[in-house]
């Protein structure tokens, strides 16, 4: 009757201590960083009054503004994604394969094709946008170059995981025929990566137009220009107007994309 | 039946594919002489990037602590903006949810969310920035509105998932809405929650590397006046410490999700 009446705990101690240390750790991180940030109060205390007098220099929009200065950006910020999605998969498909441990062999090549994608993934494209302006001079040449490598990264990641999800019956009865490495790469893993590939190139379009945004706040071209432009000289209602530029096609993108993956997976 | 005719049906051709890539290759000519990129350009570009990467070797760590105090305030910041982003997002992702939430609620604050996720966090900064001055207050506050408007919608959308048979059974009992929270959708929710949370801790540290480039805090302004004095070597050294310590940060989080399972 006794081991009827005793108390059920959903935890085990050591589950309950590394709860308990869990919590502590988040704590201590978050008092740390508190503490140790600079804030400055006079900044804080008139932070709403700023904020709302800024929101008035921005009302109302210079709608006039739109054609043709913030129009033309508009578009090369379009050809800067479309682009630089396009030009990063000569890079990310190869090194997708050579990531693959199904597709290629070689401990030595995936780990380097790993470490390249790595590299290409840990640094933003804003950095990319950087180099490559220095580079090749600012101008819309720096910021396609900028997004293709930061993009290399995530296609080529998401590409070899998808290679290395896939079935290997089709590749197998491939070779059994006699098919050479290339036919067996395009007619068996090829057909079973390809909604996967069109899903994350549309996927890494959609960021990219994002990103491609704020890439000429270092020269790298498109709308980013217009916008530092315009802040610089505190046209702010010209910034309202090229914020919702921005809002309009990036929306606009999510709503293609999301179109376009429902017909194609 | 020719053995030829046999080959051609095991793999047709796909003419709409065909089509899309003929497409895709007419776009990039075209665009390619819109942003005018030609071939003399890029050639001139690899003849600079030699020289860059001439340049940026060997790395120059002589200037460590400025590197190191960047580093530390991009962590504060991405820790800060990490928790108010999710404290924010947890009563936003549960107004959201179309499931547990009126209609008209749900759709304001969806609206309010696309919004929030819509704006790149460098343009947010800039605003900050303007709004309430240089620093790394004004990095907190773009990165949290950003960290809000991306946990909100993943939350929202794992609470539209959870089966309603155990908010029902917990209603059955009596219970008010308090406790249906509690009892019937947090423990559904907790651990996929845990897990957007630390992406977003991710993210955030990757993001709030940069944000300094806008003058919003951290060690994207340090890297950022490192490039206009084209301190190369410094530069490579900053490089090279953000990407060391967002690679540290991907295995630390990767080792808690592999716990977490």
């Amino acid at each position: 009757m006794n081991a009827l009446m005793r108390e059920w705990q959903r935890y085990t101690p050591a589950e309950r201590f590394g709860r308990w240390a869990a919590y502590f750790i988040i704590v201590l991180a978050l008092v740390w960083a508190v503490r140790g940030i600079e804030i400055i109060p006079e900044f804080l205390t008139d932070a709403p009054e700023q904020m709302l007098d800024l929101l008035a220099r921005m009302w109302p929009p210079d709608l006039g503004h739109y054609h043709p200065a913030v129009h033309q950006a508009l578009i090369e910020t379009l050809h800067i994604a479309s682009l630089g999605t396009l030009f990063s998969f000569i890079f990310a498909v190869p090194l997708a394969l050579m990531a693959a441990r199904n597709i290629c062999p070689y401990a030595g090549l995936n780990a380097l094709a790993q470490l390249l994608l790595v590299t290409s993934r840990s640094v933003n494209s804003l950095v990319w946008a950087l180099i490559f302006v220095a580079i090749f001079g600012p101008g819309a040449a720096a910021g396609t170059f900028a997004i293709a490598f930061r993009s290399i990264g995530f296609v080529g990641k998401l590409l070899a995981e998808a290679l290395e999800e896939i079935s290997p019956g089709p590749l197998e009865a491939l070779r059994a025929t006699g098919a050479t490495n290339s036919h067996v790469i395009l007619k068996g893993a090829w057909p079973q990566v390809a909604p996967a590939f069109w899903g994350v190139a549309l996927f890494r379009w959609d960021i990219n137009i994002r990103e491609s945004a704020v890439l000429g706040l270092v020269g790298a071209g498109g709308i980013g220009v217009v916008l530092d432009d315009a802040i610089n000289f505190f046209q702010w209602d010209r910034v309202a107007t090229i914020l919702l530029a921005i809002l309009v096609i990036v929306i606009l993108a999510e709503i293609i994309v999301t179109k376009l993956r429902a017909r194609l997976i | 039946m020719t053995a030829s005719s046999l080959r051609q049906r095991a793999f047709p051709p796909h003419w709409g594919a065909r089509a899309a890539f003929v497409a895709l290759a007419l776009y990039a000519a075209y665009a390619f002489a819109q942003l005018d990129i030609t071939a003399g350009r890029l050639a001139i570009g690899m003849g600079e990037a030699g020289r860059f990467l001439g340049r940026m070797w060997p790395p120059n760590f002589a200037r460590w602590e400025l590197l190191l105090e960047g580093l530390l305030e991009s962590l504060q910041i991405a820790v800060i903006s990490s928790a108010l982003g999710i404290l924010l997002a947890l009563p936003l992702g549960l107004m959201a949810a179309r499931n547990l939430s009126p209609w008209p609620l749900a759709m304001v604050t969806r609206g309010f969310i696309a919004f929030c996720r819509s704006l790149h966090y460098v343009i947010v900064a800039i605003l900050f920035v303007k709004a309430i001055g240089f620093g790394a207050l004004a990095g907190v506050a773009a990165l949290t509105i950003a960290s809000m408007g991306f946990i909100a919608k993943l939350f929202a959308e794992a609470i539209e998932e959870i089966s309603m048979k155990q908010v029902e059974a917990i209603r059955a009992t009596g219970a008010g809405f308090g406790a249906v929270l509690i009892y019937g959708v947090l423990p559904q929710v907790a651990s996929r929650f845990v897990g957007f949370s630390l992406y977003q801790l991710d993210s955030n540290l990757r993001n709030s590397t940069l944000v300094g480039i806008v003058g919003a805090g951290g060690i994207g302004g340090t890297l950022f006046a490192a490039f206009k004095r084209f301190d190369y070597d410094f530069v490579a050294a900053i490089l090279l410490a953000i990407i060391a310590l967002i690679f540290l940060a991907e295995v630390i989080s990767g080792r808690i999700r592999a716990l977490l399972r």
